[in-house]
């Protein structure tokens, strides 16, 4: 202790302790920060993060800048995390053909979804977000249907409808229809907000609930969907309805009212 | 065999199964002088002439399936847990009356089937009077001594838009008590009365334990009730006045030109029931109407985007949408314009329909009796007003789906809300005048047919090298169709003295309506009938055209 007592006076003893606080905490903190990356295999995830790293030049850093740090053509993408990467780009929202307009649409697919998978990983080694749900997340498994029906009312009918078709937003934005949408990509939508879309991350609704809510869009848009009562008719409510009243209702009572009327017994002429 | 059995029963002087059973009626009931004069009643012939039945006939088939389904709902507001087939709601809190309505669609034999056609056919049955109504008006049959069954008309409308409006609230799901809160907004909005009316309706505070078991009543009796009344005035005057005709060869104003009710019309309105109930039926086999196990029962706390209620009450929901959100505090109480003044219009456009027949007779000051309907083109005002309302109604119509014409149509829901908000101004002035310019050209039309004939299409080259089109004079019935109508001269102001000399006050009421008699009738509101001078000038003329 004396070694130590004698040489706190030292000059460099301020810059010593200040080191060793920073040594001290920069390893409490890797001890216990979220491991946000897998740990299995450091040589192929720094090999996905250098493929990530060459596809994200080529392809995405004319907008969102040579280190994802945004530009005014798109956002920075640090800290939006591996599901985001794989939301956008597996649902061919990204790459965007253009910034301008209300909102991307959801289109074919540009990458493989290896590629996607080394992108998301790039762009996860920027700052830490969100991963990449795995199946036994957004599986339905163990899902509670009527409960996911209830919270999707509750929390998302508001812009997508009861029956998950979407609907508009204001100046032209849209919340798009959420049939045939993956059930991994409806999870990444939940976590991480793309576009208009407000996040709900496991504080808001836990992965139970997002598993419920999956579950429940599954129950409603698949092969075994109950929905009886004939052609849906977009389902769309009382508007298209109301058209489908007039145009096919009406137009065939007219028409049958046009036949009979033109039917009429001729007056015997005696 | 039977002729025989007949020809025995005869020869014992007793008559025919048939004409005992019609007597023993006739001696109880003492109808056979009402049939006899009523059997023969004469009705004329027209498609449009039927649009009324088509109506009837849906109002009929309203009442068959709506009995059938009253013997499964439950207009009751208590919390229940479902236990019904329908898995993604099984164990969901929901109101008896949802849960009835799941136990019909889904458990009831046939009964989805009854629901859908209850519902097609009343938004059928509204379509229907619309479009009859509309008949009536653009041909001018509203007119003396039909002006009292137009209310009646116009009453079964109104009750029809409430008593589909009740209907459509009582599965209690999410889309119909989005729809009961609009509503409630709607009563709160007006001034003073508002909250007690609210308070009233509903027992308390929204959504209560009450409003479904209410509207059950009010749209099961009541207001179908008052509606069968009407129906039966209706149908009543319709018999009394006789049926209005269009004009034609030996079609007066004191005869009805037709087919007799009996043989010919009750097999025709009867097979016309039969064609009526099996197209509705067929529609609601094939298509899918009010999926109330989508919507999910109704919670306060929870919306669903694109609610919108059935399209007769559309011009409401549309009124509202695009109403700038105006709000004013006067003396510590808010009044809320936006929701008040879609309101107050939602009346103007109702009772403008309601009230034009009388302003018509005020304007034209005829007092006497027309059973000879007008061609469209022939009173152009008319008819420029009726496109007018129609199209403004369209466009509300337009608004009420703004939403939805956004997102199919790739718009931006906001520009739509500001066209619908310019149109419904801009949007009738254009239809009126368009309507008046394309009357005024069919009325030309109409006259230059009269006075040079059909255009053939026959080319024919003269000796001397000119090309003519040849032109086939029309028929006298023809000729006679298309000259039938009169037209009004507008209303003058009368002498500015009276018979002693005396200058006489001129009423402010007496201007307008020259005024307005003016813009109906006055020169260029309408293309003078050729004359019979004109026509024998011009066809005594040979090789003229």
């Amino acid at each position: 202790m004396k070694k130590l007592s004698a040489r706190r006076r030292h000059p460099l003893a301020a810059l010593v302790v200040l080191l060793l606080a920073l040594a001290c905490t920069g390893g409490l903190y890797a001890a216990f920060a979220p491991a946000s990356k897998a740990q299995a295999d450091e040589t192929a995830q720094s090999l996905a993060i250098d493929e990530g790293k060459k596809l994200f030049a080529v392809g995405c850093a004319s907008c969102h800048g040579t280190k994802g740090q945004g530009s005014s053509d798109g956002p920075s993408l640090v800290g939006v995390g591996a599901a985001a990467v794989d939301f956008q780009v597996g649902t061919g929202r990204m790459p965007a053909a253009t910034s301008q307009g209300a909102q991307v649409p959801s289109k074919k697919a540009v990458y493989t979804q290896a590629e996607i998978d080394q992108l998301a990983a790039y762009i996860a080694s920027l700052g830490a977000g969100p991963n990449v749900p795995t199946e036994a997340e957004y599986g339905t498994e163990g899902a509670d249907i009527a409960k996911g029906g209830e919270l999707f009312r509750t929390n998302c009918a508001q812009c997508h409808t009861t029956g998950g078709k979407g609907g508009a937003l204001t100046h032209g934005k849209y919340a798009p229809t959420l049939e045939g949408v993956a059930p991994k990509h409806i999870y990444e939508a939940m976590q991480t907000g793309p576009q208009n879309m407000p996040s709900f991350p496991d504080t808001t609704l836990t992965e139970q609930n997002k598993k419920d809510i999956i579950a429940y869009l599954n129950a409603i848009d698949s092969d075994e969907t109950v929905n009886p009562g004939g052609l849906e008719l977009g389902g769309l409510g009382p508007v298209s309805e109301g058209l489908f009243a007039w145009i096919f209702g009406l137009g065939a009572l007219i028409a049958v009212a046009v036949w009979v009327a033109a039917r009429t017994a001729k007056a015997k002429k005696s | 065999m039977s002729t025989n059995e007949n020809a025995q029963s005869r020869e014992r002087g007793k008559a025919p199964a048939g004409e005992r059973v019609a007597d023993w009626a006739d001696g109880r009931l003492g109808i056979y002088s009402l049939a006899k004069a009523n059997m023969r009643k004469i009705f004329p012939d027209h498609w449009s002439f039927m649009l009324g039945e088509i109506c009837l006939y849906s109002f009929i088939i309203i009442i068959l399936t709506g009995v059938y389904l009253t013997l499964f709902f439950h207009p009751s507001m208590n919390e229940v847990e479902y236990h019904g087939s329908y898995v993604p709601l099984q164990g969901q809190l929901m109101s008896e009356a949802f849960n009835s309505t799941m136990h019909i669609s889904f458990d009831v034999r046939g009964g989805l089937l009854i629901r859908q056609i209850h519902h097609w056919s009343a938004l059928i049955f509204l379509a229907g009077m619309f479009v009859h109504m509309m008949r009536v008006f653009f041909t001018g049959a509203f007119r003396k001594p039909r002006e009292i069954n137009w209310l009646f008309g116009f009453l079964l409308f109104v009750l029809g838009m409430f008593t589909g409006f009740t209907g459509y609230s009582l599965p209690d799901d999410l889309l119909s008590g989005t729809g009961v809160r609009f509503t409630e907004g709607a009563i709160l909005s007006m001034p003073i009365v508002g909250t007690y009316i609210s308070m009233f309706l509903f027992g308390g505070e929204f959504p209560g334990h009450d409003f479904v078991a209410r509207f059950y009543s009010i749209h099961i009796l009541l207001l179908p009730g008052i509606m069968l009344g009407l129906v039966v005035g209706h149908l009543i005057l319709v018999f009394y006045h006789k049926h209005t005709q269009f004009a034609g060869p030996g079609k007066t104003n004191k005869n009805v030109v037709g087919m007799p009710l009996l043989p010919v019309y009750m097999a025709k309105a009867g097979g016309f029931f039969f064609l009526v109930f099996g197209t509705i039926a067929a529609i609601a086999a094939l298509a899918q109407i009010n999926p109330v196990w989508v919507f999910g029962p109704y919670r306060p706390d929870q919306v669903s985007t694109g609610a919108q209620p059935d399209w007769y009450m559309g011009f409401a929901e549309g009124l509202i949408r695009f109403m700038p959100g105006w709000e004013v505090n006067i003396w510590g109480h808010t009044l809320v314009l936006g929701v008040f003044i879609p309101l107050v219009l939602f009346g103007v456009v109702l009772a403008a329909l309601a009230l034009y027949p009388f302003i018509e007779s005020w304007i034209t000051g005829d007092k006497r009796e027309h059973h000879i309907l007008d061609r469209p083109r022939n009173a152009p005002t008319r008819t420029a007003l009726g496109v007018a309302w129609v199209t403004m109604y369209m466009i509300t119509l337009v608004g009420g789906g703004n939403d939805l014409w956004a997102t199919h149509f790739h718009l931006s829901i906001n520009s739509i809300t500001w066209f619908v908000r310019i149109f419904f101004f801009v949007g009738p002035v254009i239809a009126y005048i368009l309507t008046k310019r394309i009357c005024l050209g069919l009325q030309r039309r109409d006259k230059d047919k009269v006075l040079h004939g059909r255009e053939t299409g026959t080319i024919k080259r003269l000796p001397h090298g000119e090309f003519i089109e040849v032109h086939e004079p029309l028929s006298q019935e023809q000729l006679f169709t298309l000259t039938a109508h009169e037209q009004y001269e507008p209303a003058a102001v009368g002498p500015a003295v009276d018979e002693n000399g005396v200058e006489r006050k001129i009423k402010r009421s007496e201007k307008l309506r020259a005024k307005i008699s003016g813009a109906y009738f006055g020169e260029d509101q309408q293309i003078p009938k050729p004359t019979v001078e004109e026509y024998k000038e011009i066809t005594s003329g040979h090789g003229h055209h």
